[in-house]
This record gives structure tokens, C-alpha cells and sequence, in this order.
């Protein structure tokens, strides 16, 4: 990877550049995997790439990361996806 | 062989500009910059100029696309004037936080209320914060001389930093004067190609501007007064080798007229700067020890040589600007870089706001009052205030 000297906000790929986004959530998506079509409308418009596609075409969704913005509920066809105010951490 | 091209000061930055080869150019028009990017867009039209021109909806929207087309990594020009100026305030932050060597002209003009398109210095003087390198040019030659070495500094890897050029509405923008031209293969050796310090690139994935922390932050700040004192040294070394190629030299941080053995030093910038010769020559012939310090970059401040100038004289400031609560920007920015390093008299005149002619005459009276000590450690407005 080129890197350059100069001092400004110059940032490169790196998974979790911003830290573990996943902590910023307040809605969870489930994913109910007997529904799912692997049709991966989810994974495409997933803005932050959480949603990890695997050989198959099955999808996993990367908590890790996942800032639950409910995009993926939103665009799922067969409501395989369901989104939900997050248990409160105790 | 050299050509003589008798032209207006914006067609002349035109003619650098245009010979200067940026990829890119985004403008729009305002009043006294008009012909400046009329004349860039007539050389579009002739092929002479072969980069783009992106005719865009405001000024704030010229800087922005002169912002994105430079982190790309190609060279970037764009002209502007007052309430244009003004409008690229944020922008123009961005440019400079962003080390894009961005090289624009601005033609001095009053601000508004009231409407006024004559010179006054205050659109330039009120963005001297956001970084910008700023020279101010007295004559159409130095106006040609200054955009082309301006992309030599602006470029440079020990500066990347924007650099803005400005000289006094109509008095330079409008008047025409003989001006030499070299030939473009000379102007091509003198200024190759841009090497950016950073470019966004398909091939090299990378974020720009995005979130940072305070303390990755102040650094950032480090490293621009770090390149603003770097270019301190370079802009002697650029004059000094544009001297040798072309034979042209208009000073470096400052221009020094007849400055030896005087007990008076007159500092002033752009047209009035070169009114001022003319004063100093009548001043000498009646027998006033005084001499003439033009200041050419406002940004950076030229401090040193301010200081080694008030060892052997008394400083007289002319301001055409106006920092209104505090005084000229000049007058004091001299008086707080000499505290406790010098104990020259410092004294003050604000003249020439609104586009108020300032001549020769009137830069006489003002030495002569000064001498008298009539504005002693302080401003006078000239013609306003009786002293």
C-alpha cells in the first residue's frame, strides 16, 4: 500500500478503521436463515459491509461492526431480517 | 527570444496562468476579475489553454472543484475577487488544511455594504487565517513573474500549500502595461509537471478528511506553520533562479527601495507599494533620509526582515486594510513582532479605503507627518484625522 509523508487526514483501507462500530447500535438485525432466499439484497446495500456473504450465497451479519442502521431489514424481500431496539446491556 | 505583451494586469495572469499548463481551472465571474477568467476562457477557446474549464455556480463551488480536481494530483488555477473571495471563506480552510497547492489570483476590491468595486486590501487581509501563502504584486510584470513562481512554491514538497496572488482592483487589474513574456519551453523548464505530496488514486485506495483526533490534529496545525516557514526560505530561492533564467527580479519576502543609510523605513504592499517609489525618490532628492520596504508576502510574515530593518530606522506603515476593533493588520502585526526585540518608533497610517486614491503626493505628506512624529506608535486615518 502506497503511504504518503505529508501531514493531513489521509486515512488507508483497514477493517475497523473507527474502532468497533458495532458498540454505536441501538437497533439489532436478526437474521432468520430458513427464510432467507440468498437473493443477497442485503449484502449489496449493507453501507458498512456487515453483512458477510459466504460461498453459498448465505449471509452472516458481522456484529462486530454492524452499526444497526436497518438497511438490511429494510430491503429484505422475504422479511428474513427483522430489526429490534437492542437489549439493554446490563 | 522574449516577447513584450502590452496588456492589462488580468489578462496578463491570464497569459501566466494559461503558460503556467494547469489541467484544471474553475471560475466564475466577479467584477474586477472578470477578464482575468474571460481571457483564460479565450484561451480555451483558441486551444492555447488545453486543461478543462468547469464554469461552476458560485465561488465557494470554484474552490471546491479546484479542491477535488487537485487531490487528484494535477495543477489547479482559479481567480477571484471581494464578496467572491469571501464566499470561498470555508473552502479556502479546506484547500490549505488539505495541502492542495491550489494557485489563485485575487484582484483587491472593497467589501460591501455600500457597493464599491474599487482597491482596498480588506477581502485579502481577512483570509490571511486559513493558511494561504499571499503575495501582493505592485506591477503587471511582477503579476506575471509571481503566478508562475507561485505554482513552483505552492507545488513544492517542503510547502504544499495554496498560494493566493493579489493586486489592487483596476489600478492593475484594468491598466495596461508592457510586460515580457518568455517563451514557453523556458517556463516549462522552470516549472515541471506537478509531483503531488498526496493524490486520491483508484489503484491506491485512501480516505480523505475524515475524522481526527486532537492530538493528531495540533500536528497537523505543526506542520502547516512548519511549511509556511519553509516557504520563507524557498521564495528567495525561487526568485533567485527566475533572476538567472529571466533576468526579472521584484524582491523576495520584501522588496527594498533605496533602503540604505536611512533613518526611515516607509513599509507598504501592492499599488501603493509602488506609488511609494516614486515618493521615496522625491523625499531623497529633498534631502529625507528614507527609504522604501515594499512587503510582498503578507503570508509569511516577513518578520526577520522586518526586524533587521528596525535596527537602523524608524518603521512608517501604510495600511489600505482595516481590522476593525484593532487597527491595520500591518501596522500591527510589525508592532507586536518588534515587541521586546527592537525599540524603533513604529508609525501608523490607514489610507486608501474604499478605493481612495493614494499618489505619491499623499505618501509624501504622510512620511512628513510621521517624521514630525504626528503618528507616533499609532494610526492616523489619513485625510480624516487632522494632525
Amino acid at each position: 500500500m502506497k503511504k504518503y509523508k505529508v501531514a493531513t487526514t489521509i486515512s488507508y483501507p483497514k477493517k475497523g478503521a473507527m474502532g468497533k462500530t458495532g458498540t454505536w447500535r441501538v437497533f439489532k438485525p436478526t437474521l432468520d436463515k430458513k427464510k432467507c432466499v440468498k437473493c443477497l439484497r442485503c449484502w449489496i446495500f449493507c453501507p458498512e459491509a456487515t453483512i458477510i456473504r459466504k460461498k453459498d450465497d448465505s449471509v452472516e451479519i458481522d456484529y462486530e461492526y454492524c452499526k444497526g442502521c436497518g438497511i438490511c431489514a429494510n430491503v429484505c424481500k422475504v422479511k428474513a431480517i427483522t430489526i429490534e431496539r437492542e437489549a439493554k446491556k446490563k | 527570444m522574449t516577447n513584450v505583451m502590452i496588456d492589462t494586469g488580468n489578462y496578463i495572469a491570464a497569459k501566466a496562468a494559461v503558460m503556467a499548463k494547469p489541467d484544471v481551472v474553475a471560475a466564475y465571474p466577479i467584477t474586477p476579475q472578470t477578464t482575468l477568467v474571460e481571457g483564460i476562457a479565450n484561451y480555451h477557446d483558441s486551444g492555447e489553454f488545453k486543461g478543462d474549464y468547469i464554469c461552476v455556480e458560485s465561488e465557494h463551488s470554484a474552490m471546491a472543484a479546484c479542491i477535488g480536481a487537485s487531490s487528484t494530483g494535477v495543477r489547479t488555477f482559479t481567480g477571484t475577487s471581494s464578496h467572491g473571495l469571501l464566499l470561498m471563506h470555508e473552502m479556502l480552510h479546506w484547500a490549505a488544511l488539505a495541502r492542495l497547492p491550489v494557485i489563485m489570483c485575487n484582484i483587491n476590491r472593497v467589501i460591501g455594504p455600500g457597493w464599491n468595486i474599487w482597491a482596498d486590501e480588506n477581502d485579502s487581509i481577512s483570509q490571511r487565517d486559513t493558511g494561504w501563502i499571499q503575495f501582493y504584486c505592485s506591477s503587471n510584470q511582477e503579476i506575471f513573474d509571481t503566478v508562475i513562481q507561485a505554482f513552483k512554491l505552492g507545488e513544492h514538497q517542503d510547502v504544499s500549500l495554496p498560494v493566493m496572488i493579489s493586486y489592487n482592483a483596476f489600478i492593475l487589474s484594468h491598466t495596461s502595461m508592457p510586460v515580457y513574456i518568455p517563451e514557453q519551453k523556458d517556463i516549462d523548464e522552470f516549472l515541471p509537471k506537478r509531483v503531488p505530496t498526496w493524490n486520491l488514486d483508484v489503484d491506491n485506495p485512501i480516505t480523505f478528511g475524515n475524522i481526527i483526533l486532537p492530538s493528531e490534529y495540533e500536528k497537523v496545525r505543526l506542520e502547516m506553520q512548519k511549511s509556511q516557514e519553509n516557504a520563507k526560505k524557498l521564495i528567495p530561492k525561487i526568485s533567485k533562479e527566475w533572476k538567472k533564467k529571466f533576468g526579472r527580479f521584484h524582491g523576495d519576502l520584501i522588496e527594498y527601495y533605496k533602503c540604505d543609510d536611512v533613518d526611515y523605513v516607509l513599509l507598504s504592499m501592492g499599488a501603493i507599494g509602488a506609488e511609494s517609489k516614486v515618493a521615496i525618490d522625491n523625499l531623497q532628492k529633498a534631502g529625507v533620509k528614507i527609504g522604501l520596504a515594499r512587503v510582498r508576502t503578507f503570508r509569511p510574515f516577513p518578520e526577520e526582515e522586518i526586524l533587521e530593518l528596525s535596527k537602523k530606522a524608524d518603521l512608517i506603515v501604510i495600511d489600505r486594510n482595516i481590522s476593525v476593533g484593532l487597527g491595520g493588520a500591518l501596522f500591527n502585526e510589525i508592532k507586536g513582532k518588534l515587541y521586546g526585540k527592537s525599540d524603533a518608533n513604529v508609525h501608523g497610517f490607514i489610507a486608501g479605503l474604499g478605493g481612495k486614491d493614494v499618489v505619491f503626493t499623499d505618501i509624501e505628506i504622510m512620511c512628513k507627518k510621521a517624521i514630525k512624529g504626528k503618528a507616533k506608535d499609532h494610526q492616523v486615518w489619513y485625510g480624516l484625522e487632522e494632525v
